[in-house]
């Protein structure tokens, strides 16, 4: 295979990394002024990015020697990742004015990550699969400590960085052990060397612990989802929702792949790790976000409790549970980032971000379309028919029925049951209590970002059934290049 | 002779009506006011009456007897039912009752109801029961007529509980409910238990086949008993609940909270009746079983006596009146019971008249006395309501039976058909009916002397004293039981007034049915012509009949005798020697509150079945709900979750170092538990 066919097969992260370093030394001419410039020039880049992605044969291709791979599932996770990422460069431009951070280093950061990424989504290679992992850490551990003047987003950053090298640490050690025993680090490699083996491959499942812990640790999955609330609370708020969004989807698709490509012939062990995470994600997620009076750690809870229920589609080992996952993860990418872009849009009389609950009392009565809006991405969330986010969980559920994990599955309706609780909570108090003191005068959102919250809005409400056909073709698509 | 196709288009107006009617009142409400409701409804009423007249007067000229389907209702299985609406000569008897009593009443309460705020909703529910009652009544099968039974019940429970926000009256209301669910129950099972023994609920097909299941057996509550008796119980158990007899009647006296045109119409002239009309329409499965009957006869002579006696003690006018509904409804049943169901069908008919009448008249002399209904507070009112008291003698008189007027055809053929009968049971009910006579003519006497005669005694009434001292005059519909001080003589200076012509026209009307009904039907009910009449609707035995003709002189003149004795005492107690009652009740104090208090069977009920009752519930509530169900349940999840909350969130620290050690007892967890196994 020439270089030539390499480079046009990796196309979408040639094209990435040039216009990363492109958009970096613009940046370094034109000053903090031409934030606005790179961040639409980033935005293009992501659609480019995203031509070469669709303009991929779905057929699966290797390049750069088996290291990496295109397939439709790469292509359907590049699609998603490609436009969170672009509604996170897009919804930042307000908030960077607001807050007086208006540094051009951000869409390039978030374009690095977005590379990192790419790379994570087509890696056919446990090396690759790091090299992209720790590219999109590094990116990310700057972006949490963006506001570098503040204290709160320093720590976050700090903290996010020092149980990232750990994982990472982690991660590679997995790594190491798994080349060891098995003798190789590319995934079709060490799927045929475990099936091969008669006998249980002790060292390489040992291997395996550490690599899911080191995946885990990106899922933000029980018991390695810590950093996730006090990293999402201290971070800008156009940052949180980008961890919260982009990088999930990232790391999921990965998680898939390595799980079910990679490690293929050890599903009955893995899942055992899978099924634990999957129910300590769903329900410390749950009751850990009860307590919650911030709204940013409210979400942080949030994601961890869906991580648990995308995990449950993983458990499941099938075709079904794939492209269930695929389907929630699209959903959860919406959800989320519309519930962020109404807090984004929330400012006092002062300009300063209203982040806790107690500051949304009322909030129907002063800012109705809003509260509406916060309402549906809530509901939808709980998975409250007909709000799309049910059509999230009930794939899931039934992949697991599917699969014979009945029991997980009612534990993840009883789970869904106590996260309920919070998400209606938050809707009563946008509805019916008293108005706060605080004004909420909500004049932070600008057109862009009110445009893309009505388009979320819009589709998690029942129109987004709509949208049901093409999209579970996709997702069925994507989940079969696994299997 | 009309078409059949005439026929179809007319009965369906006469059903439909009154629902289309309802619609519109019931919908339109408040939007289409007053006026508009009372000239739908009664409107609807009248076309509705005067077909119903063209339709019976036709079937006396010897139409044929048809059933009209209207449509399929519902078919699953073997089970097919269709809405049909079946014209016989028993259906017409209902339907003239039914159409006429309720088209007086609607126009009755254009008068009565004139200062009530909520007119649209009542002649809603007037229409409304009117529609369920004929759907009853031109049922071609059980589960239609259950349809009605139910409905008419829904109507009945509305119209008690019309003054909502008066406590007595919703209590009231849901007592009929609850009580009328223990018959209904009974209703269910014969339905059921037909359906398994016949396969259909078609009553033409089952009483076809009810000489070929003669003697068939089948297990009901564990035991194996004869299955035409037991249906034909359970069916009775139904008709019991829905006519007030003894033991299901008490909710009918407290049913009189509900607006006097309300009780003319549901609780003495229609409703009650469907229990009889059953009977009669399913005459040939209780000619089948001669258990079945004696148990009708029993229980209808024991409520005849018992209401009778009940009645004679009682202070509410519209109570007494209730007893006697009650009352006369056992002298109903227990002539169908020894198997005269023509005679049962002639009372029902002549009933409706002067029962509805009475109603009406005391709803009248109710609203001249400002809404008190109390008789130790009336007396002397003959003067000032003239027309109202020469229509409640014309009542009195015929429900007392004197000679030639409707209760004295109908009532002395079923007194005649219990003696003639010869058994056993009807000796006994042809006695207790006897007695039951002497204490009618005595208390509907009572009423009369104690309303109309004797000195003035409304200045000890509570409502009285509100319309003099209120220069407003009518303040509200409440009604207060509460007068327990001494009753002063007087008129406190108020002044009744007779009521509007629109309540008088019925009163009129229902007269002259009071007076001639009877003379005029007699031939055809029971008196000649009957076998043409009803041409095998009803099972008819033509020498049993001819019998009645020829009963002893005593049985003869016994009714005569008693009613005029019953008349004597009452003018003897109330006119010549008024402080004798009095005496009389501090004699037999005992006896007196025995009766006073309705045999106490309201509170044997609350004693035996409402106690335990609640009793459970609260157990069920406290102890098993709030103490088991929450408690381990939905309290205690919540709990371990709100605690899981602050668990986590202790663990949640914010230190670095101690989210490491987390990560790492996972990493190390994992791997330990894949060593171990």
């Amino acid at each position: 295979m020439t270089l030539a066919q390499s480079l046009s097969i990796g196309a979408p992260e040639v094209v990435l990394a040039a216009g990363a370093l492109v958009l970096l030394l613009l940046g370094v001419f034109r000053g903090n002024d031409s934030l606005k410039g790179l961040s639409w020039g980033a935005v293009i880049l992501f659609g480019l990015t995203a031509l070469t992605v669709i303009d991929d044969a779905p057929a699966r291709e290797l390049a750069w020697n088996q290291i990496y791979v295109a397939d439709s599932l790469s292509a359907f996770l590049k699609i998603l990742i490609l436009a969170g990422a672009a509604a996170a460069v897009l919804m930042a431009l307000p908030y960077m004015q607001r807050v007086k951070q208006h540094r051009f280093e951000y869409p390039v950061l978030i374009v690095l990550a977005t590379l990192g990424m790419c790379v994570m989504v087509s890696a056919n290679n446990l090396l690759t699969l790091y090299i992209g992992l720790e590219l999109m850490s590094l990116a990310a551990y700057v972006l949490a400590a963006f506001n570098r003047d503040e204290q709160r987003s320093t720590e976050a950053g700090l903290k996010y960085f020092v149980l990232g090298a750990l994982s990472s640490g982690m991660l590679l050690y997995g790594v190491s052990l798994v080349y060891g025993f098995v003798g190789s680090t590319e995934f079709t490699r060490i799927a045929a060397g475990l099936s091969a083996g008669g006998e249980r491959n002790m060292g390489a499942l040992f291997g395996l612990v550490f690599v899911f812990a080191g995946l885990a640790f990106k899922v933000s999955a029980v018991p390695f989802h810590m950093w996730t609330p006090d990293v999402y609370e201290g971070a800008p708020t156009p940052v949180a929702a980008f961890f919260a969004t982009a990088p999930k989807v990232a790391a999921m698709g990965l998680f898939m792949r390595v799980a079910l490509d990679a490690f293929s012939g050890m599903i009955a062990d893995w899942r055992q790790i899978v099924i634990f995470m999957s129910i300590a994600s769903m329900f410390v997620g749950a009751v850990g976000a009860i307590g919650q009076s911030n709204v940013k750690r409210l979400l942080a809870y949030s994601s961890i409790n869906n991580v648990g229920f995308m995990l449950i589609g993983l458990a499941a080992a099938n075709a079904a549970g794939a492209s269930a996952v695929l389907l929630y993860l699209t959903i959860y990418l919406v959800m989320t980032l519309g519930s962020f872009l109404v807090v984004l849009s929330l400012t006092d009389a002062d300009g300063n971000a209203v982040e806790t609950l107690d500051d949304l009392a009322g909030l129907a009565r002063s800012r109705p379309w809003l509260a509406t809006a916060l309402a549906i991405f809530m509901l939808s969330l709980a998975g409250l028919p007909p709000l799309f986010g049910f059509m999230a969980k009930l794939a899931v559920f039934n992949a697991a029925v599917d699969a014979g994990l009945w029991l997980l599955a009612v534990l993840g309706v009883l789970s869904s049951v106590i996260a309920a609780y919070y998400y209606l909570r938050v809707v009563k108090i946008l509805f019916f209590d008293p108005p706060a003191d605080v004004v909420v005068n909500g004049e932070g959102g600008a057109v862009i970002n009110n445009g893309m919250m009505i388009a979320a809005a819009v589709f998690c409400s029942p129109i987004g059934y709509l949208l049901l056909g093409p999209l579970a073709q996709a997702t069925r698509t994507a989940a079969s290049s696994l299997f | 002779m009309m078409s059949a196709r005439c026929v179809a288009d007319m009965i369906q107006a006469i059903v439909f009506l009154p629902l289309i009617a309802f619609l519109i009142a019931g919908i339109g409400n408040r939007a289409i006011g007053n006026t508009a409701a009372k000239f739908v409804t009664t409107g609807a009423l009248f076309i509705s009456c005067a077909l119903s007249w063209v339709i019976f007067i036709g079937l006396i000229g010897g139409a044929p007897a048809e059933d009209h389907v209207v449509a399929e209702w519902f078919s699953s299985g073997d089970l097919a039912v269709n809405w049909t609406l079946k014209v016989d000569i028993l259906t017409g008897v209902m339907l003239v009752v039914i159409t006429s009593v309720s088209a007086l009443v609607h126009l009755y309460s254009w008068g009565y109801m004139a200062e009530d705020p909520d007119q649209p909703r009542f002649f809603a529910y007037l229409s409304l029961f009117t529609f369920a009652m004929l759907m009853l009544v031109t049922a071609d099968n059980l589960v239609q007529i259950f349809f009605g039974w139910e409905g008419v019940g829904l109507a009945s429970y509305l119209l008690i509980g019309f003054w909502y926000k008066k406590p007595s009256a919703w209590a009231a209301a849901i007592k009929a409910f609850v009580v009328n669910r223990v018959g209904d129950f009974g209703f269910m099972l014969g339905i059921f238990g037909l359906f398994m023994l016949f396969g259909t609920v078609d009553i033409d097909t089952i009483l076809q086949g009810v000489p070929l299941a003669k003697g068939a057996t089948f297990t009901f509550l564990g035991h194996q008993v004869d299955a035409i008796t037991t249906i034909a119980l359970l069916l009775f158990v139904g008709a019991m609940g829905k006519s007030a007899q003894v033991p299901l009647h008490t909710w009918l006296p407290d049913a009189m909270e509900g607006p006097t045109p309300v009780s003319a119409l549901i609780h003495a002239a229609t409703m009650v009746t469907a229990g009889v009309f059953l009977v009669c329409r399913m005459s040939p499965l209780f000619e089948a079983s001669p258990t079945a009957s004696t148990v009708v006869t029993y229980v209808g002579a024991l409520t005849a006596i018992f209401a009778a006696t009940v009645a004679t003690t009682q202070h509410d006018i519209k109570r007494v009146i209730a007893y006697s509904t009650c009352s006369q409804l056992g002298f109903m049943f227990f002539a169908a019971g020894v198997g005269a169901y023509g005679a049962a069908m002639f009372h029902l008919f002549t009933h409706a008249f002067f029962k509805a009448l009475l109603f009406l008249c005391a709803g009248s002399v109710i609203h001249s006395m400002h809404h008190e209904q109390d008789m130790r507070y009336y007396g002397a009112l003959r003067k000032s309501i003239p027309l109202t008291f020469w229509a409640m003698v014309i009542g009195t008189i015929a429900i007392t039976g004197v000679n030639y007027t409707s209760g004295y055809f109908s009532k002395d053929s079923v007194l005649f058909a219990a003696w003639e009968s010869g058994t056993e049971a009807g000796r006994v009910a042809f006695f207790t009916g006897i007695f039951a006579s002497l204490l009618t003519s005595f208390y509907s006497w009572r009423l009369i002397f104690k309303t109309f005669f004797g000195e003035a005694r409304w200045a000890g009434s509570e409502h009285i004293q509100h319309a003099v001292h209120d220069a407003h005059g009518h303040d509200d519909h409440a009604h207060h039981d509460d007068h327990h001080h001494a009753p002063a003589t007087g008129t406190a200076g108020y002044h009744p007034h007779e009521s509007p012509i629109v309540m008088l026209i019925p009163l009129v009307v229902l007269s002259f049915g009071a007076l001639f009904a009877g003379a005029i039907f007699n031939d055809w009910f029971v008196g000649g012509a009957e076998h043409a009449f009803w041409n095998g609707v009803i099972v008819h035995d033509g020498e049993f009949f001819e019998s009645l003709h020829h009963v002893p002189a005593l049985v003869h003149w016994a009714p005569a005798i008693v009613m005029l004795i019953g008349l004597t005492t009452a003018w003897a107690v109330y006119i010549r020697n008024p402080g004798f009652a009095d005496t009389f009740v501090k004699q037999f104090r005992q006896l007196h509150a025995f009766l006073y208090n309705k045999w106490y069977f309201d509170e044997l009920y609350r004693a035996i079945f409402v106690k335990p009752a609640l009793w459970l519930g609260r157990f069920f509530w406290k102890v098993g709900d709030q103490g088991t169900i929450d408690r381990f349940g939905p309290d205690g999840l919540t709990a371990v979750v709100a605690h899981g909350s602050v668990v986590a969130k202790r663990f949640q620290s914010g230190l670095v170092y101690s989210y490491a050690l987390v990560m790492l007892i996972g990493v190390a967890a994992f791997a330990t538990w894949f060593m171990v196994r």
